[in-house]
This record gives structure tokens, C-alpha cells and sequence, in this order.
């Protein structure tokens, strides 16, 4: 080829659209593929889920009346023990390999774009965990009635749990062993979501209303999906350049 | 305005003022608890159902309101120093940290001893009891993060952030009385409202409120000094006052 072929034709340069949707929906894609192809790691803390939920009747008794007055709690406990096992590889792999630093080079909001890697987490964590939830239920003898109940408030409080979770998880991703810190760091902040989770459920056996606890669930979701993205991003900043 | 600020940010001139505050604080903080205790424990009359065991009232309520406050205080200095990056700010969010903890620490202790006599157990699953041992968590998670980053910069950074996140637990404390009533008695004491106690009970109360306070600001005060020294150790003016006093 003459160097006047390539001179006649015009120059085109493919710009990259910078747009924020195109990049929420990559960060979205990139980030459901890779973790579509570490199995494992999604079926971890169902795995651990069901395992702890086998221990209780082991250890408490097996007697199905006392386990369904506490099923409740010890389901809302053990699926939020399995969300926080899960945190510690949401933004570990990522940072180890560098293109932590590409998101927050990137000309778009960090805020927005770690909002999408938190939807992930909940999609592969939360919203399983929930699905997971009435068979282990139907396992504690959970009426019939409640399994619905279960899994609305498990999907709506998991997604809080996640977006909470991740400020501890950025908080803690530059340290060599945040694992335990992190437990620290994240558990007092899940409090509220489970007395009012584990609360629809107990309202639920009972035969109350169970909308004022969903509505505050709601309510903390909402407020979490406004504030925790900020406080993600400072925190990864600080994990980054620290 | 701004030139305040910049002047307050200094260390130099923090170092400088502080020592003029710090003694009116702590001879206040003396006068008060010693007044406060005296007037509490000898000479307000005793409560007639709980007898005698409700003077805890004079430890046990001061110590909440300081384990509250200072978490406020925390994560405000925590937000002055992430926003205008003020050194002296982050300083006195350190070293009010363990304070917190402790009077947090005191405040549950003492609810346990009062509730012997009282409720006839060291301790229920109770709202404001258990939102105060979350806050305990809260206090030993940030100090915890802030030891935990080899840059003392990134953990002061860290420590600002958790402990502004953290600061949204300080409404569900205040709140959570209305939120699950069960056994503890409603907040028997508020500033803007009437007393429901007689005055004499009051009265030792608010000047062991007060003084708790004093005492809170001059030890922040003083450990904000060290801290200063040890932070700005190899600066010049730190260097001559060490000479000085040699």
C-alpha cells in the first residue's frame, strides 16, 4: 500500500462516546461478565447461607415450633452474614489489578459509576440470597403465608445492605487484611435494616400489617441510594491514593 | 470570616489560644462536678420510688449526653477537616475518639448498675440500651480504621469519612425511644422542655451536665495540644518552644 492512498482517505478517528449511560451500561456489562465467570464466588454466600441455616436447628433444637417463631432472625441474620462475606471481593479484584484507577480517571462520576458495580453485587448477592430465602424457610417451618413476605423484604433490605456495605468495603480495600475491620466497620450500620426486615417477617407470622415495615425499608433503601454513592467514591479515593 | 478560619486552622495559633482557654475550662469543669456531685448525692432529696439508687441519674445521664455529643463533634471535625483540609480539625477528631468511647462505656456501665436496683437485671435488649452499645461499635470501628492505614493521612481521611456515615446513627438513638418503647423510662430530661423532675433534683443534674462538658472541651483541648507537639515536631516554632523550656 502507497503512503498517497492512505493520504487521500480522510482521517477518521473513532471518538469514544463519553456519554454517562454508554458507561454505566459498560460498567454494568464488564462487570456482571466477570463475575459470571467466577462462579464460585456468586455461589459462595448462597452455599454459606444455607449452611448456617443448617446449624441452627443443630445447635438450638429441632423442634419446628420454636424454630418458626425465630426463623425470622435467623434468617435475616445468616442472609446478612452471607452479604457481608460477599463484600470483601467487591471492589478487591479490581483494585489489585488496576482498573480501579482507570474508574476513578474516568471523565464521568464516580458516584454514578460505582452505584452500577453496587447493582451488580446486589443482583449476584441480594436478589439470590432473597430467591434462596422460602426454601430455607420452608426448612425452619415457616407458614406458608410469610414466604412472600421473606423475599420482598430480603430483595428490599439487600439492596440497602449492599449499598452500605460497599462504603465499608471501599473503606477497607487498600488494606492487606480488611476482612475483619470491615465486619466491624459495616455491621452497626445494618442494624436498622434488619429489626425492620426481620420485623415485616414477625408481622407477617403474625397476621399484622406488614406495609409500615416495607415502607421504612423502602424509605432507608431511598435513603441509601442517595447518600452511600457519595461516601463510596470519597472512600475509594482515599483507598487509592493512600 | 475567612481569615479567622485560616487563623484557626494554624496549629501555631491554635497552640496559642488553646493555652489561654484551657485553664477557664477546666477550673469551670472542677467547680461544676464538685458542686454538682456534692449538691447530687448529699442533698437532693431522694426519689420516692426508686430511693436512693437514682443518684446514678448524676453519672449515668451526663456521660449519654457526652457519648452522643461527641460522636456529633467527631464527625463536624471530621467534615471541616475533609472540606477545607484543616490539620487542627482531624486532631481533635482523634483524640476525642477514645473520650467518646470511654464516656459511652461509662454511660452503659452506670445503666447497668441503676438497673440492678431498678429493673432487677444488669441488662435488657432494650432500645436505648442497645443502640447506645451500637454506638459503642461506631466508636471502636472508627478508631479502629484510623489505626488501620499505614498513611496517617489516608486514615484521618478514612476515620472522617466512616465517622460521618456514622453519624446518622446518632437521630436513630435519639429517636428510638419513640421507635420501640419497651421497658426504659422516656427521656427524663431535655433541655427545651419543663423538667418533670423537682427542681432540686434538676438543678445538681444540668450543673453536672455543664460541667461534663467543660471537662470534655478542656481535655480535647489538652490532648489537641499533644497532639499538636507530636504531629509538628519537626517545625520550627515547636522546635524553640522545646528549647525554651529546656
Amino acid at each position: 500500500m502507497s503512503s498517497s492512498d492512505t493520504l487521500d482517505q480522510p482521517l477518521t478517528v473513532v471518538e469514544p462516546r463519553g456519554g454517562l449511560g454508554v458507561a454505566l451500561v459498560a460498567t454494568l456489562r464488564r462487570d456482571l461478565t466477570l463475575m459470571l465467570r467466577r462462579r464460585s464466588e456468586v455461589m459462595n454466600p448462597l452455599v454459606f447461607f444455607a449452611l448456617v441455616i443448617t446449624l441452627f436447628p443443630l445447635g438450638l433444637s429441632p423442634d419446628p415450633r420454636l424454630l418458626a417463631t425465630v426463623a425470622p432472625g435467623l434468617l435475616w441474620v445468616a442472609a446478612l452474614l452471607a452479604t457481608l462475606l460477599s463484600l470483601d471481593s467487591l471492589f478487591r479484584a479490581d483494585f489489585e489489578d488496576g482498573s480501579l484507577e482507570q474508574l476513578l480517571l474516568a471523565p464521568q462520576p464516580l458516584a454514578a459509576m460505582v452505584l452500577a458495580k453496587v447493582v451488580v453485587h446486589w443482583l449476584l448477592t441480594g436478589l439470590p440470597l432473597a430467591l434462596m430465602a422460602p426454601v430455607l424457610g420452608l426448612m425452619l417451618g415457616l407458614p406458608a403465608g410469610s414466604h412472600l413476605i421473606l423475599m420482598l423484604a430480603l430483595a428490599l433490605g439487600s439492596a440497602s445492605l449492599s449499598l452500605v456495605g460497599a462504603i465499608g468495603a471501599a473503606l477497607t480495600v487498600g488494606l492487606a487484611r480488611g476482612g475483619v475491620l470491615l465486619s466491624l466497620l459495616v455491621l452497626p450500620l445494618y442494624i436498622p435494616v434488619l429489626i425492620f426486615g426481620a420485623g415485616a417477617v414477625q408481622a407477617a407470622l403474625l397476621g399484622d400489617g406488614v406495609g409500615a415495615h416495607l415502607a421504612i425499608l423502602g424509605a432507608l433503601l431511598a435513603l441509601a441510594v442517595m447518600l452511600s454513592p457519595w461516601a463510596i467514591a470519597a472512600a475509594l479515593r482515599i483507598s487509592v491514593n493512600g | 470570616m475567612w481569615a479567622f478560619i485560616h487563623k484557626l486552622g494554624s496549629p501555631k495559633w491554635f497552640y496559642g489560644i488553646s493555652a489561654r482557654l484551657m485553664p477557664w475550662f477546666w477550673a469551670a469543669a472542677t467547680l461544676l462536678i464538685l458542686a454538682g456531685t456534692i449538691w447530687g448525692l448529699a442533698f437532693a432529696p431522694a426519689d420516692y420510688q426508686q430511693g436512693n439508687s437514682f443518684r446514678i441519674i448524676y453519672v449515668h445521664v451526663p456521660a449519654a449526653f457526652l457519648a452522643q455529643s461527641i460522636f456529633v463533634g467527631m464527625a463536624s471535625a471530621g467534615l471541616v477537616f475533609m472540606v477545607w483540609k484543616i490539620k487542627v480539625a482531624d486532631m481533635a477528631a482523634a483524640v476525642m475518639a477514645p473520650l467518646g468511647a470511654a464516656m459511652t462505656f461509662v454511660a452503659l456501665f452506670s445503666g447497668g448498675v441503676w438497673g440492678i436496683p431498678t429493673w432487677g437485671t444488669w441488662w435488657i435488649w432494650d432500645a436505648r440500651l442497645t443502640s447506645m452499645l451500637i454506638l459503642l461499635f461506631l466508636y471502636v470501628g472508627v478508631i479502629a480504621l484510623r489505626g488501620a492505614f499505614a498513611s496517617r493521612d489516608s486514615g484521618s481521611r478514612a476515620a472522617s469519612v466512616l465517622a460521618m456515615v456514622g453519624v446518622i446513627n446518632i437521630p436513630i438513638i435519639k429517636y428510638s425511644v419513640d421507635w420501640w418503647y419497651t421497658l426504659h423510662q422516656p427521656a427524663s430530661f431535655t433541655i427545651t422542655s419543663r423538667p418533670t423532675m423537682p427542681l432540686e433534683m434538676w438543678a445538681p443534674l444540668l450543673m453536672m451536665v455543664l460541667g461534663f462538658y467543660c471537662f470534655f472541651i478542656a481535655l480535647t483541648l489538652m490532648r489537641t495540644r499533644n497532639e499538636i507537639l507530636r504531629r509538628e515536631s519537626g517545625k520550627r516554632w515547636v522546635q524553640a518552644l522545646a528549647e525554651e523550656s529546656v
